[in-house]
């Protein structure tokens, strides 16, 4: 057993230890802060002026009810009244006197249309804000000369009352969905990046290990099976610091910022409803992900002898996750289609799709329960069969890396 | 503390690797363990280890079979020399002395004592990759005794080293085996074998063909050598009987006789036939043994 820990530790102290883990975790960190301060440095680089319009309003009486809507909207940007001609107008944009120039005028039927003439039309923030307020304008004329007053306006513009109402008692009301939803998207994404970023970081681990050929000495001293796991779990302690540490400084930053939110961190990502036992599976199908994987990885580790064919051995890996991340992607919206039913059921698509069942339907426990059997099951034989391979891998030195190989690692392990 | 391997055979698929090997290896005695290429050593040695499972018959070491219970009595070096080349030496050397039960502060005392011997105490800090491969090689060897093994196991331990290393690392071996190591040593090299090794096996094609201990094979072997420097003729010697050999060298000739009986014939023929500077009998080489018994793969 202690020899298990040396192993662990060792194995995540020289990651750590690294430069290149030090310098992905402040990369990350600043992506972090910064993404929190967005609003302040987007505003930080368009303070510089405010943004001014002049407006040829041929009709006299349009003008001063956009200038009202247009200025409400968008607090940096002003409406000018502008006093000459089209062309001297045209000139002033181009001179950037003004940002734009809107021209309206009567258009068939006496309903206001308008152009819209700036330098670049690119950024198409300020034409479509304009656009939109002048619809408006149009739309209150428009029913205004049809004879409709404003209360029958309101009347048709009214939604239409529209309620979803689950029969089943213990099925998800319509705001638990969306929280769940909220929920099972973190964990896809967290666990589609920890299988591929972690289960890389063990492959290539091991596969330095086996090309470095210390490997030999490393098996003669402790067994495979103690050094593979504890590979996994140094790995998996190494992601929960640096994961541990972008939630710490994310809430430590989302924290400073609480007066501009409403309502607490969790609150910010719609997680302030979802229940605990969602929560508690969502951990406890992480976890069990990140455990089938990681030591499918580990096995595939043990049977390069160059650390160039690592990459190569880990693609069915990587398509088996992108398949199920895809699957889960399409299960969001139908998470009953029986296509999800099934598959959720399949060890290497279980941590999304069942945890994705669980978080969005009212399914019996027997079903979860079932599929985490069938997983530990996957693991423990996959740990088995990893053992093996790892231990005959690891004194197999060839060029390819193929079924054959694999076959000739369970056999140089085999028990006689 | 005796190291017995019984009957042991090692198949892969078709392919027998080591085929009914007995051998026994007294406690603290230098072992060698001859053969060609391919003669089946290193799949001993991982059999011996437990890396690799034995198809049959048995392996004990103190009547206990070898495995991660009793791992941390054991020292190895590989014939496939390996280390993290990004680690520094010492980081090394106390991760493998840790894996073998040491403690941390005993790993860096018996280690600085260790480069101290081999004269490179300036490496303790050095990464392995900025190493030359002969200095790398100590370090690989350091990393095998660094817990004071009771059985070491040292696959090819003076390859690629040059001669002022070679002595460095035979007076090591030696001191190792005056503290009591027992120690299984395979080398190529048949005058390593000769001046450390009281006891020995030649290993062909998976079976042994010669094994005990260097005097008796010697004596067994039975042919001798005998040495004629002259100024004359020598290669009527060649029909004499007895003689089984016969090389001309630059300065006269080398003979191989079956009995040492033969050489008092090769005497009386060179009476009065000229002047004879060196008349010399001499016990068989490792080198003659060898050939003679592992070369017979080659024809």
């Amino acid at each position: 057993m202690s020899k298990f820990w040396i192993v662990l530790s060792h194995t995540y102290m020289t990651r750590f230890k690294t430069k290149s883990f030090l310098i992905t975790n402040i990369i990350a960190l600043l992506v972090i802060v910064g993404l929190a301060n967005i609003n302040s440095i987007i505003d930080l680089f368009d303070s510089e002026k405010d943004r001014q319009v002049a407006v040829l309003d041929e009709t006299g009486d349009i003008f001063a009810p956009l200038k009202e809507s247009v200025e409400n909207t968008a607090s940096d940007v002003t409406l000018e009244q502008y006093e000459g001609t089209a062309e001297e107008a045209k000139q002033a944009v181009e001179e950037e006197e003004y940002e734009a120039f809107l021209s309206i005028s009567y258009g068939e039927q006496n309903l206001p249309q308008a152009s819209y003439y700036a330098n670049q039309i690119a950024s198409s923030e300020l034409s479509n804000t304009l656009e939109q307020q002048l619809q408006q304008i149009k739309v209150a004329m428009a029913t205004n000369n049809a004879g409709i007053d404003q209360s029958q306006l309101e009347e048709i513009y009214q939604p239409v009352a529209f309620e979803a109402v689950a029969l089943k008692e213990s099925a998800k009301t319509e705001e638990e969905l969306s929280e769940a939803r909220g929920l099972v998207y973190i964990i896809l994404f967290l666990l589609y990046i920890s299988v591929i970023t972690y289960g890389n970081m063990i492959a290539m681990d091991i596969a330095n290990e086996k090309t470095s050929r210390v490997m030999e000495i490393l098996i003669s001293s402790a067994s495979p099976v103690s050094q593979m796991f504890a590979k996994i779990l140094g790995i998996a302690l190494l992601g929960l610091t640096q994961v541990g540490l972008f939630i710490v400084v994310g809430y430590i930053v989302l924290q400073q910022k609480q007066s501009e939110m409403t309502g607490g961190v969790f609150e910010y990502f719609g997680l302030s409803g979802v229940t605990a036992s969602t929560f508690i599976y969502g951990i406890v199908f992480f976890v069990l992900g990140y455990l089938l994987y990681a030591t499918l990885a580990a096995m595939l580790g043990s049977l390069v002898s160059r650390i160039e064919d690592v990459q190569q051995l880990m693609m069915p890996m990587i398509f088996l996750v992108m398949i199920a991340f895809f699957i889960a992607m399409f299960g969001l919206n139908m998470p009953e289609s029986s296509f999800v039913t099934v598959t959720s059921y399949i060890p290497f698509f279980t941590p999304m799709l069942m945890f994705l069942r669980v978080g969005m339907l009212d399914i019996p426990a027997w079903e979860v329960a079932l599929s985490i059997v069938i997983m530990l099951a996957s693991i423990a034989l996959l740990a088995a069969l990893g053992a093996r391979v790892y231990r005959g891998g690891v004194l197999m030195y060839g060029k390819a890396s193929s079924l054959k190989d694999f076959k000739k690692a369970l056999q140089l392990s085999k028990k006689s | 503390m005796t190291l017995k391997i019984s009957n042991v055979t090692k198949r892969f698929g078709d392919f027998t690797a080591v085929n009914n090997l007995s051998l026994e290896i007294p406690e603290g005695q230098i072992f060698g363990f001859l053969g060609a290429n391919g003669a089946g050593k290193t799949t001993t040695f991982r059999m011996i280890l437990g890396l690799l499972d034995i198809t049959e018959g048995s392996i004990d070491w103190d009547g206990k079979k070898i495995n991660y219970s009793n791992s941390d009595a054991i020292g190895y070096l590989p014939e496939e020399r390996g280390l993290y080349p990004k680690l520094t030496v010492k980081d090394q050397i106390i991760y493998l002395g840790r894996l073998r039960g040491m403690q941390k502060n005993e790993i860096v005392a018996e280690l600085k004592s260790w480069l101290e011997k081999f004269r490179v105490p300036a490496y303790l800090d050095k990464k392995i990759e900025e190493l030359s491969k002969g200095n790398q090689q100590k370090i690989q060897f350091i990393s095998a005794v660094i817990h004071r093994p009771k059985l070491l196991i040292l696959d090819e331990p003076f390859s690629g080293l040059d001669p002022v290393n070679v002595e460095m690392l035979k007076q090591a071996v030696v001191d190792l085996k005056s503290q009591g190591t027992s120690i299984v040593f395979s080398s190529h090299r048949m005058e390593h074998v000769e001046e450390l090794c009281e006891y020995l096996c030649i290993m062909q094609h998976g079976s042994p063909v010669v094994h005990g201990s260097l005097k008796e094979i010697k004596r067994a072997f039975g042919k001798k050598n005998v040495f004629i420097h002259a100024d004359f003729d020598l290669s009527f010697l060649k029909d004499l009987v007895g003689v089984v050999d016969y090389k001309a060298t630059t300065e006269g000739c080398e003979l191989q006789i079956n009995d040492e009986a033969v050489s008092q014939d090769v005497l009386t023929a060179l009476h009065d036939r000229g002047f004879v500077r060196r008349f010399a009998l001499e016990e068989p080489s490792l080198n003659d043994i060898f050939i003679e018994k592992a070369g017979a793969s080659y024809e």
